[in-house]
């Protein structure tokens, strides 16, 4: 066994996973829309002090956010097949770390992130360890009922603002200091959390147990048959999926320093699937893509119309209707994009 | 306190009522067809409205109600011909996806047309006022009316699935839908029923509660999740599972807030009491479909058996 | 005589008032090659889902190696070297060839909770996969999708899968099914030479096949055995000649 034989078996490995929805994204370009979306936000900053429009970096570090969720979803939708419509609940719980920790003083983003990780590590084990033992529209709505069960919560939690929300006195701190309090160190940390959201998956769905994980997606009795139980690995990536969310959403908490259970609706949780099918689910850069093009359709429909949620609703079910192999498929053959 | 859990148990089945209402037509929608039903709660919202305006057109609820109940059929046809028959192939995902666009076209919709102000119903005449319980007791006779429409459509739900020729394939679908199809049944003729069908019961649902509640965009999607609560508990595709859940849950639910605080004070001083109350209250219900599903993965009463 | 590496005692299994599988016992001996064979609806599906783990059974029991594995579920049967294949193919297209089986041999090397090395550049596993490969001829394909291969090319990775799991036994259900005239002749020969090292559980239409292969042949009918010998004793039988080979000659 040579090595090169090993490196085409490692480059076909990940258009070969989601031969059906590959996204605008997907394929062998991959790695190099992946480098070109991280330049073009690297050098974002600078440009829009350029042109003087610092707002550009907010919506940025919204856009990265949302990309770093959209990223943990399709963890759970892409690679595990799970259709999870309670994924905001992670984010939400992590955003709520933040603020509720900072109400009591505790700044430190260390602190505060580990602590989101940590909830939304045991939220997403207990409720997806029950989740699990169910299939298909089971599993659908009970991730749903799960991602509810937490946003009801936190709109009874009146300690902690209810249904109103809770804002945030200053953003998160290191080591005593205040190096996210500018709009741009908040932007490019939440690229570099963005980053390496990126390249550990990259890793995880190549190793072992993302390979596993793959296996159990395209044919969960073969993976029997070998002697994998699926279980433990949906779970496992359940989890993992669950703890980077948390991550987005103290990231969230800092961006907008304010927090509310409005981020854990289960509209919020509609969206971050359409973000993750409409880049391209099964592939990493696809949700990254899906988020920017997302929050950037939003912003544009606003534009037009206070109803602009219309024009999305329609935008979605045209979509799914007459292209075939949903939304992806669609865009793809939009762009005339053939795949063989 | 026992007059206080009276009225409240009633409330409570009240709501599970309702919420049977809107279920029954999901859980065979799910079970017979295979698809997940994002936007059956907006179908709740546009009954709600239609009896809105129709009552007000007509100045008589009874009427608006008897207008309310086809228009609710026929638009869940219209739907059913335009959107639900080209998912049905489809896989769970494009399902989603494509109701949940839906819920948000809807949404939008009424409030385009009905704009977003909350629209109130008032209660007939003929309907209003209370009748006496047990002593002082009164109870709205509305609310009454509403136990009573819905525990009348229940039994003619369970007569139609258990003595009908098409209650037969109802059962039969929901266990093995080829098998219906392959006997030679129009199984496309028969989603369309159950569809329509299933969206005049949640359009009836949203029309009987629009007297009590405020008819506004988005009500829909708070009684959706309890719905799927509902179904989950009871077991998918089965109409009789359906109701013991949605009493139950509608009963746990009311019951809990009530009394989750004045049973916590027993254990805790008074405020922390109300406080954890107040949080618990909301969650017990998915507290209560976890443990239903830790011990029977399937619901209650799972219509394919052990085997799904 | 060797001793018997799989012992079914009156296993039973019942889909309503339908006796599937109605009191099966019989034994296959260490490197035998032992064949299963029945009419349409016999219950030979269902036997191999009851051996492999993938059904419960109502009753009776299943030893493997001398142990009680009635109760384990089929993951834990292929931890134990009870391997199957599938009737209709079962294989994961979207990856490579080597993968399919290199998946396989990671199931039982070491823990594949792992997650930051990629799983295609160990060796150690494309180098066992690769044996298993080669054992079926595919070592050729090892770098094509599975997806992309012949009907019968996956067959032969369905076998190859089952012996990466490192089995002492291998459930061949129905291998031949589906195959051409020359596919079936590769496969014949690939079982041929596979019974020099495995016990082997063969389900099979092909009759021609199953006397060329066997050591041993049981014959299902309606759920019960109704005879187990060699290919000339069970050819003899009047009983499986009235049940089984009279219906095939009268069809």
């Amino acid at each position: 066994m040579s090595a090169g034989t090993s490196d085409v078996a490692i480059s076909g490995a990940v258009p070969d996973v989601a031969p059906r929805r590959g996204g605008v994204l997907a394929g062998r370009g991959s790695a190099l829309a992946a480098a070109l979306i991280f330049a073009a936000l690297a050098v974002l900053p600078p440009i829009a002090s350029a042109i003087g429009d610092p707002f550009l970096v907010v919506t940025a570090t919204r856009i990265v956010v949302f990309a770093i969720a959209a990223l943990s979803l399709d963890l759970v939708l892409g690679y595990g097949a799970m259709v999870s419509f309670g994924h905001a609940a992670f984010v939400g719980l992590g955003a709520y770390a933040v603020a509720i920790l900072s109400s009591h003083g505790i700044d430190d983003v260390l602190v505060q992130a580990l602590a989101a990780i940590g909830a939304c590590a045991l939220f997403a084990l207990v409720t997806g360890a029950i989740s699990l033992r169910t299939k298909g529209v089971y599993f659908i709505m009970i991730t749903l009922a799960f991602g509810q069960m937490a946003y009801f919560f936190m709109v009874s939690l009146s300690a902690y603002g209810g249904d109103d929300g809770l804002t945030l006195s200053a953003r998160s701190t290191l080591f005593g200091l205040p190096v996210l309090a500018g709009d741009i160190p908040l932007f490019y940390a939440s690229l570099a959390v963005l980053a390496l959201a990126f390249l550990g998956l990259r890793a995880l769905t190549l190793s072992r147990f993302g390979r596993v994980l793959r296996g159990t997606k395209e044919n969960p009795v073969r993976m029997q048959a070998i002697g994998f139980r699926p279980f433990a690995f949906q779970l496992t990536a359940y989890v993992i999926a669950g703890a980077l969310a948390g991550l987005a959403g103290v990231l969230l908490a800092n961006q907008a320093e304010f927090v509310s259970p409005a981020y854990m609706s289960w509209q919020r949780s509609g969206e971050l699937i359409v973000m993750v099918v409409l880049g391209g689910m099964g592939t990493l850069v696809g949700p990254i893509g899906g988020a920017i093009a997302f929050l950037l359709l939003e912003d544009w429909l606003a534009l037009f119309s206070e109803h602009w949620k219309l024009g999305l609703g329609v935008l979605l079910v045209l979509l799914v209707l007459f292209t075939r192999g949903g939304i992806a498929g669609g865009v793809e053959r939009l762009f005339g994009k053939a795949r063989p | 306190m026992f007059n206080l859990f009276l009225l409240q148990a009633l409330n409570g089945v009240q709501f599970g009522i309702l919420l049977f209402l809107v279920a029954a037509g999901l859980t065979l929608i799910f079970g017979i067809m295979d698809l997940i039903n994002l936007a059956h709660g907006v179908l709740y919202m546009v009954g709600a409205y239609f009896a809105a305006t129709f009552t007000a057109l007509t100045g008589d609820f009874l009427l608006g109600l008897a207008i309310a109940l086809p228009a609710a059929l026929l638009f869940g046809l219209v739907l059913e011909f335009l959107i639900f028959r080209h998912l049905y192939e489809r896989d769970h995902l494009d399902q989603v996806l494509a109701t949940f666009g839906l819920i948000l076209i809807l949404n939008e919709g009424v409030k385009i047309v009905w704009g977003a102000a909350p629209m109130s119903v008032p209660i007939p005449e003929l309907l209003s006022g209370s009748i006496p319980l047990i002593g002082p007791l009164q109870y709205p006779f509305y609310r009454v009316v509403i136990i009573t429409a819905g525990l009348a459509t229940a039994v003619g739900l369970w007569l139609l699935v258990n003595h009908t020729r098409v209650g037969m394939l109802l059962r039969a679908g929901a266990v093995n839908a080829p098998m219906v199809s392959a006997l030679g049944v129009d199984i496309r003729r028969l989603f369309m029923l159950v569809f329509g069908f299933g969206a005049m019961l949640a359009g009836f649902a949203g029309a009987m509660v629009a007297p009590i509640l405020s008819v506004e965009p988005g009500m829909g999607d708070g009684v959706l999740i309890l719905t799927f609560v509902v179904i989950v508990i009871g077991g998918v595709g089965s109409v009789r599972g359906a109701f013991v859940a949605a009493i139950l849950v509608g009963l746990v639910d009311t019951l809990g807030r009530t009394f989750g605080p004045i049973v916590l004070r027993a254990v805790m001083d008074p405020s922390a009491a109300s406080q954890t109350g107040r949080t618990l209250a909301p969650m017990l219900i998915y507290i209560l479909m976890a443990a239903v599903l830790f011990f029977r993965p399937s619901g209650l009463f799972p219509a394919k058996g052990a085997a799904a | 005589m060797s001793e018997a590496l799989l012992a079914v005692t009156d296993l039973r299994k019942s889909f309503g008032a339908l006796h599937v599988t109605d009191g099966v016992s019989f034994d296959v001996r260490t490197n035998e090659l032992h064949a299963i064979i029945g009419p349409n609806g016999a219950g030979k599906t269902t036997l191999i889902h009851q051996l492999s783990g993938a059904l419960k059974s109502d009753a009776g029991t299943v030893r493997f190696t001398g142990a009680d594995v009635t109760r384990l579920s089929m993951v834990e049967r292929v931890r134990r070297g009870l391997a199957r294949s599938f009737q209709i193919t079962s294989i994961l297209d979207g990856f490579t060839v080597l993968e399919n089986a290199a998946m396989a041999v990671q199931a039982r090397s070491g823990s594949s909770f792992r997650f930051l090395r990629p799983a295609s550049k160990e060796a150690a596993l494309n180098d066992e996969a690769m044996a298993a490969l080669a054992r079926v001829k595919l070592d050729d394909r090892a770098h094509r999708r599975a997806g992309s291969l012949s009907h019968g090319e996956k067959r032969q990775l369905e076998i190859a899968i089952a012996l990466a799991t490192g089995a002492k036994l291998l459930l061949l259900d129905e291998p031949l099914a589906g195959t051409g005239h020359e596919e079936s002749a590769v496969l014949v020969a690939l079982m041929q030479e596979l019974k020099q090292s495995h016990t082997i559980v063969l389900i099979e239409h092909d009759m021609d096949a199953v006397f060329a292969l066997a050591d041993r042949v049981s014959v299902l009918v309606y759920g019960r055995l109704i005879a187990t010998g060699t290919p000339e004793e069970v050819r003899t039988h009047p009983d499986v000649r009235a049940a089984y080979l009279g219906e095939e000659e009268a069809a």
